[in-house]
């Protein structure tokens, strides 16, 4: 069975990198996201608000193929991505995750070194380049990720032997790495302290100019200094399905949000 | 309730009142508890004094068989023939048989259990898993016994239809070795699934994230962080495979000898302890004695491989928080 490849030559000038269509995520009979449209802009930052149990994080997983993981989840609609829906039966989930990555919210560093951490998605997707060729990508990761000059005489040392700050730009590097177009972050500094996230929205500012970026956070803070536009969910009360309110540029959300609920949340009057 | 607010209004009405008993807080004994806690510190320190009473044991008996003239430490060590009838006391044809099985087995058991565990953490739906893993233990359960009939009336025939009659003799090594294989396989297989299934998920998505296959995850990132708890598994399995008595009793022979061919018949260690104790041989004899003997060296060596278990545990174990 050949597996469609993504097409790498695709070049379509559209304004997205990935845009969901008509989304509905389910959790076996259970409806946790609906009628979920919206466009993630190329070398932008999108952020995903929402209080607990909105959908936020299940639509991000949605946007990789994550949930394919979970028994029971079944998503209907169009994720596009490079002029095609990635839930096509004949588009490969593993191809899928190897352009569009992802950070977790939990830094989870493999055991192994931290060489062999960034150095395993490469391996994995067949590489083929010398040793010293390998050198220099770990290098250039660690320095996209801002951890180069931490971590540099210490490659061998364990990734979890760093702090968490340092994992998380260690998991960071290691999506890196397999030069991905998109990069997926599901609330990546939730378990970090005030410096080690300033950190890595400094690096996500970064990152920006050559990658795409779509970030869920709990921290309206954050998602207010750190990204260029917003998406706001909330939960229907009647079927309990996560729903999108509002979505737009930052500035307009936080400054001029259109929906009353988008007011009342982001000013701290529930959730 | 009126009543209530009025008393809770003034507390220190309880204490200063004249009418509210004192509370005696002095220490009283508690004979019961006591003797609870003796009866529960003496049923722990039983698994001591067993384990002291059994080396007594050996090594007494040992040494009068050492302390004897009809054989010396070095010759016991060395010496590749045990014929007690002729005086002959030289325990590496056991050992050596005794390895030979546990090496066989370890060949069938290590892939097979591995392969059983990643199935079962890795692949197999929540349902397939709950029925498969009892199952498996299930295995554990059988008596040794039946093992080692269906090593005799099964693997045996099996061995010499497919190399030959005249090459595999009826009591053989290799039969011994494959069905010990097979009896220790639930053991890697159930200990390892614990260990794969105790990998932390996180490691799982991180791996599937970056574009990795299952396969590639469970072998390049799920195994080797399990690894110190798939290496006791089979360190485990090892101890219960020198230890196995049944099936090498029934299946390998009774003639202790010296050789590597996995089809000529030997005696193990655990084999000719229980041939010889269960013959009639006369207390205080030095064949009744050199059993003791070997008795001890099988003692230390499942205590080595227990001791280097927890060993390799601690080197290797990875802490996640």
């Amino acid at each position: 069975m050949a597996m469609k490849a993504i097409d790498p030559q695709y070049t379509a000038d559209t304004k997205y990198a990935l845009e969901v269509r008509n989304v509905d995520i389910y959790y076996s009979a259970f409806r946790a996201v609906k009628n979920c449209s919206f466009g993630m802009e190329r070398n932008k930052i999108t952020a995903l608000i929402g209080p607990s149990g909105c959908g936020k994080s299940t639509v991000l997983r949605s946007l990789n193929r994550m949930n394919d993981l979970i028994a029971g989840a079944r998503t209907e609609g169009e994720v596009l991505y490079r002029g095609q829906n990635l839930y096509d039966p004949d588009i490969d989930a593993v191809q899928v995750r190897r352009s569009i990555g992802m950070v977790f919210q939990k830094a989870n560093p493999f055991p192994k070194s931290i060489y062999d951490n960034i150095a395993y998605g490469p391996r994995v997707n067949g590489w083929k380049g010398s040793k010293a060729e390998m050198d220099e990508l770990v290098e250039r990761a660690l320095r996209g990720a801002a951890l180069w000059d931490e971590v540099k005489d210490d490659l061998k040392k364990s990734g979890l032997a760093i702090s968490g700050g340092q994992q998380q730009r260690l998991c960071i590097a290691r999506a890196l790495a397999v030069e991905p177009e998109v990069i997926l972050m599901d609330e990546p500094c939730s378990a970090l302290d005030p410096i080690s996230t300033l950190k890595i929205e400094e690096l996500m500012f970064e990152l920006r100019q050559r990658y795409s970026i779509v970030i869920v956070t709990h921290n309206m803070q954050q998602a207010a200094r750190a990204s260029d536009n917003t998406v706001f969910f909330l939960m229907d009360k009647e079927d309990r399905a996560g729903q999108i309110v509002e979505y737009g540029p930052t500035e307009q959300i936080f400054q001029s949000p259109k929906d009353e609920r988008t007011e009342q949340y982001i000013s701290g009057r529930f959730g | 309730m009126a009543d209530q607010i009025r008393v809770n209004s003034d507390p220190r009405a309880a204490v200063t009142g004249d009418s509210v008993k004192p509370i005696d807080l002095r220490k009283r004994p508690r004979i019961g508890e006591i003797i609870i806690q003796t009866m529960l510190y003496a049923c722990g320190f039983i698994s001591i004094f067993t384990t002291i009473g059994i080396v007594y044991v050996l090594g007494h008996e040992s040494l009068a068989f050492f302390a004897s003239d009809e054989v010396g430490l070095v010759e016991f060590f060395t010496n590749t023939v045990w014929q007690p009838q002729i005086g002959e006391f030289g325990i590496l044809p056991l050992v050596n048989s005794t390895m030979m099985v546990t090496v066989i087995a370890l060949i069938v058991a290590i892939p097979l259990g591995l392969a059983m565990a990643i199935y079962m953490a890795e692949y197999a739906s929540e349902r397939v898993r709950a029925f498969l893993k009892p199952v498996i233990e299930l295995l554990a359960g059988i008596p040794t016994v039946v093992y080692g009939f269906f090593a005799l009336t099964f693997v045996t025939p099996w061995l010499r239809e497919i190399f030959g009659r005249d090459v595999v003799q009826i009591y053989n090594v290799m039969s011994a070795g494959l069905v010990v294989g097979i009896l220790i396989t639930p053991i890697i297989a159930t200990l390892s699934e614990d260990a794969l299934s105790a990998v932390p998920s996180g490691l799982r998505q991180a791996s599937l994230g970056l574009g990795a296959t299952k396969w590639e995850t469970a072998i390049r990132v799920v195994v080797p962080a399990a690894f110190s708890g798939i290496v006791a598994a089979s360190i485990v399995a090892m101890s219960r495979a020198i230890g196995e008595t049944m099936v090498v009793a029934l299946a390998a022979g009774a003639s202790p000898q010296f050789t590597f061919n996995p089809f000529l018949p030997a005696e193990t260690m655990t084999g000719h302890i229980a041939r010889i104790s269960g013959g009639d041989l006369s207390y205080q004899s030095i064949d009744y004695n050199s059993i003791f003997a070997i008795g001890l060296v099988l003692f230390f060596m499942t205590l080595i491989l227990n001791i280097a278990s927890r060993m390799i545990v601690r080197r290797f174990r990875e802490v996640y928080e």
